[in-house]
C-alpha cells in the first residue's frame, strides 16, 4: 500500500514534469501556426525544419550551436587534461590559488560570467563574435574537465609512471602510454559534460556574441520569443532534441550497467 | 630547446598554460566588474552607481522581489523534491533505475527549450502568463536539480545507521526526523545552491514566462548592460555576486562532488 502511494507520487510528478514536452511533441505533428490548434496530422513542420528556406536562420543557429560546442569541448578537454596533470603535481600555495580560480566559473552564475567576459572583450577592444563565444565557452567548460580528470590521476599508481621512466621511456612516451590510458575515462566524461554545458548555455553566449547577427539555438529562441510569435518549427526541433537526449541517456546507462556487471563477473 | 624540455619535464609546469588562461578569462574579468562598478561613465572613481541603486526604489524593489521569488521556488522545490528523492533512493519503494533517469533527464535539455515547452503548456491550458506562471515554470525547470543531489546523498547513506536506530526502538517518523534528514542535509544544501542561484540570476526564463510583465533582478542587470550603462550594470552584478557569496557560505562547495557524478 505504501509502495502504491509512493509510486503514485512519482508518476504524478513525472506526468507534470513531462506534460510540456508531450504537448509540444503532439503538436509538432500538425501544421497549425498556433500551438493548441489541431489541424490534422502532418509532418510538414519536420520537413520544413530541414529544408531551410524561410527558416534558414534557425538551421544556421543549430549549426552554430553544434560547432561551437564541438570546438569548445575539444579545446577544454585538451587544456583541462594538461592542466589537471600539472595541478596534480603542484604543491602548496600555488596549487590552492589555481584550484580556487578553477572553482570560480562553476560557482558563478552564468549572467555574471557573461557580463565579466563582456567587460573584458570591451575593455580590450576585441570585437565580439564567433571567436569570443568559443573562448567564453572554453572558460566555463574547462573547470569541469579538470574536475573529471583529477580523481583519475589520484587513483593512479604513481610507481607505474616512475617505472616507465626508469625503463627508458621519455616523459612524452610515458604520458602517451601510461598516463593518458589511465585518465581516459575522466577525459571522456569531461568532454561530454563540456559539450552539453556548451549546448545548454544561454547567458554567456548572449553577452559575448556581439551584434553581428551570430545566433545559437538558445539566443535564437530568446530573440524569437521576444518578437512575440514562436516559430512553429521549434516544435519538431524540441521534440527531436528531447528524443536524442533520451536515447543517449538510455545508451549511457545501459552501457554503464553492462560494464558494472562485467566487473562483478571478473 | 634545452630550456623548453626542462620546463616540460617538470610536470607541475604543465599547469602554466591554464594558469595564464584562468588569469586572463576568469580573474581579470571579475576584477573588471569591480573596477567598472566603482567608476562613473567618465572612468573616474565614484560611488554613484551604488547610491543610485540605494536611492532608486524600483531597483531595490526588483531586487527584494527577485530574492522572494527565488526563495519561494527553492522552498517549493524542496517540498516537492525531497519526498521524490527519498522514494527514488528507497529500495522497498522503488526498484527501477529507469525512474531515476527519467527524473534527471530534463537537466540535459536546453533550458530555453524547456521554458519554451512550459510556455506552450500554459498557452494550451489557457493559464495566464504572469507571476503564477513564473513560479510554476521555475519549479518545473529546477525541480530535477533539487531531486538529484538529495537522491545522491540518500543513496550513499549508511543504512546500518537507520537499522541501528530502529533496533534501538525509534519509530519510523523518529528515524526519518533524527537520522535520514540530518544525514541528507549536504544534498539539500547543494540542491539549494543549484536552484537558488540560477533562479536569482535568471532573466530569460522570467521574460518568456511572463511576457515581460514581471521584472527580475537579472533582467534589470541585462537591460542596463544592453543599454550601454555598463558601470551601473557592473555595480548591480557585484551586488548579486555578494548575495551569491553569502549563500554559498552555507554550503561548502558540495555541488562539486555532485556535478562530477552526473554521467
Amino acid at each position: 500500500m505504501k509502495k502504491f502511494f509512493a509510486q503514485l507520487y512519482l508518476w504524478t510528478l513525472l506526468a507534470l514534469l513531462y506534460a510540456p514536452i508531450i504537448i509540444i511533441g503532439i503538436f509538432s505533428f500538425t501544421e497549425s501556426k498556433v500551438l493548441g490548434n489541431w489541424t490534422g496530422f502532418s509532418t510538414k513542420l519536420y520537413t520544413s525544419l530541414f529544408s531551410g528556406g524561410t527558416h534558414h536562420s534557425l538551421l544556421s543557429a543549430i549549426q552554430n550551436t553544434l560547432s561551437i560546442a564541438l570546438i569548445a569541448a575539444i579545446a577544454s578537454t585538451l587544456l583541462g587534461t594538461v592542466a589537471a596533470i600539472g595541478i596534480f603535481n603542484m604543491r602548496g600555495r600555488k596549487k590552492q590559488v589555481i584550484n580556487f580560480l578553477n572553482d570560480i566559473p562553476m560557482l558563478n552564475p552564468d549572467i555574471i560570467t557573461g557580463i565579466s567576459l563582456f567587460l573584458l572583450f570591451v575593455s580590450l577592444g576585441i570585437s565580439q563574435g564567433y571567436t569570443t563565444v568559443v573562448l567564453a565557452h572554453i572558460a566555463f567548460c574547462t573547470p569541469y574537465v579538470v574536475l573529471n580528470v583529477m580523481p583519475r590521476l589520484q587513483q593512479m599508481n604513481p610507481n607505474i609512471y616512475e617505472a616507465a621512466l626508469d625503463l627508458g621511456a621519455t616523459p612524452f612516451q610515458a604520458l602517451r602510454k601510461i598516463i593518458i590510458p589511465e585518465i581516459r575515462p575522466g577525459m571522456i566524461s569531461g568532454f561530454i559534460l563540456a559539450f552539453t554545458l556548451s549546448i545548454d548555455d544561454f547567458a554567456v553566449t548572449l553577452f559575448t556574441k556581439g551584434n553581428e547577427g551570430l545566433e545559437t539555438l538558445s539566443t535564437y529562441i530568446y530573440a524569437d520569443a521576444r518578437k512575440g510569435g514562436l516559430t512553429p518549427e521549434l516544435r519538431p526541433l524540441s521534440t527531436i532534441i528531447f528524443a536524442v537526449v533520451l536515447l543517449l541517456l538510455i545508451i549511457i546507462n545501459v552501457r554503464a550497467k553492462r560494464a558494472a556487471k562485467r566487473k562483478q563477473a571478473m | 630547446m634545452n630550456f623548453v624540455s626542462k620546463l616540460f619535464n617538470k610536470r607541475a609546469n604543465w599547469a602554466i598554460p591554464y594558469a595564464i588562461f584562468l588569469a586572463m578569462f576568469v580573474a581579470l574579468p571579475l576584477v573588471l566588474i569591480v573596477v567598472y562598478a566603482f567608476q562613473d561613465s567618465n572612468g573616474a572613481f565614484s560611488l554613484e552607481n551604488f547610491t543610485k541603486f540605494v536611492t532608486q526604489p524600483e531597483a531595490v524593489n526588483t531586487f527584494i522581489y527577485s530574492i522572494g521569488i527565488a526563495l519561494i521556488t527553492t522552498i517549493l522545490c524542496i517540498l516537492l523534491g525531497y519526498p521524490a528523492a527519498w522514494i527514488l533512493s528507497n529500495r522497498k519503494l522503488n526498484s527501477s533505475e529507469v525512474m531515476v533517469v527519467l527524473f534527471i533527464l530534463p537537466m540535459w535539455i536546453n533550458i530555453l527549450v524547456r521554458t519554451l515547452a512550459t510556455v506552450a503548456l500554459f498557452d494550451f491550458l489557457k493559464f495566464p502568463l504572469g507571476e503564477g506562471a513564473l513560479i510554476f515554470g521555475m519549479v518545473y525547470n529546477f525541480l530535477p536539480f533539487m531531486i538529484y543531489p538529495i537522491y545522491n546523498t540518500l543513496k550513499k547513506m549508511d543504512h546500518s545507521l537507520i537499522e541501528a536506530a530502529e533496533d534501538l526502538g525509534a519509530t519510523p517518523i523518529e528515524v526519518f526526523r533524527k537520522v535520514t534528514i540530518p544525514l541528507s542535509m549536504p544534498g539539500v544544501m547543494s540542491g539549494i545552491m543549484m536552484v537558488f542561484m540560477p533562479t536569482i540570476s535568471t532573466f530569460a526564463i522570467a521574460e518568456l514566462l511572463t511576457m515581460n510583465n514581471v521584472k527580475l533582478f537579472g533582467t534589470t542587470i541585462q537591460e542596463n548592460i544592453n543599454n550601454g550603462m555598463w558601470n551601473y550594470g557592473a555595480a548591480l552584478s557585484l551586488i548579486m555576486l555578494i548575495i551569491i557569496g553569502i549563500t554559498s557560505l552555507f554550503s561548502d562547495g558540495d555541488e562539486q562532488t555532485d556535478s562530477d557524478s552526473l554521467i
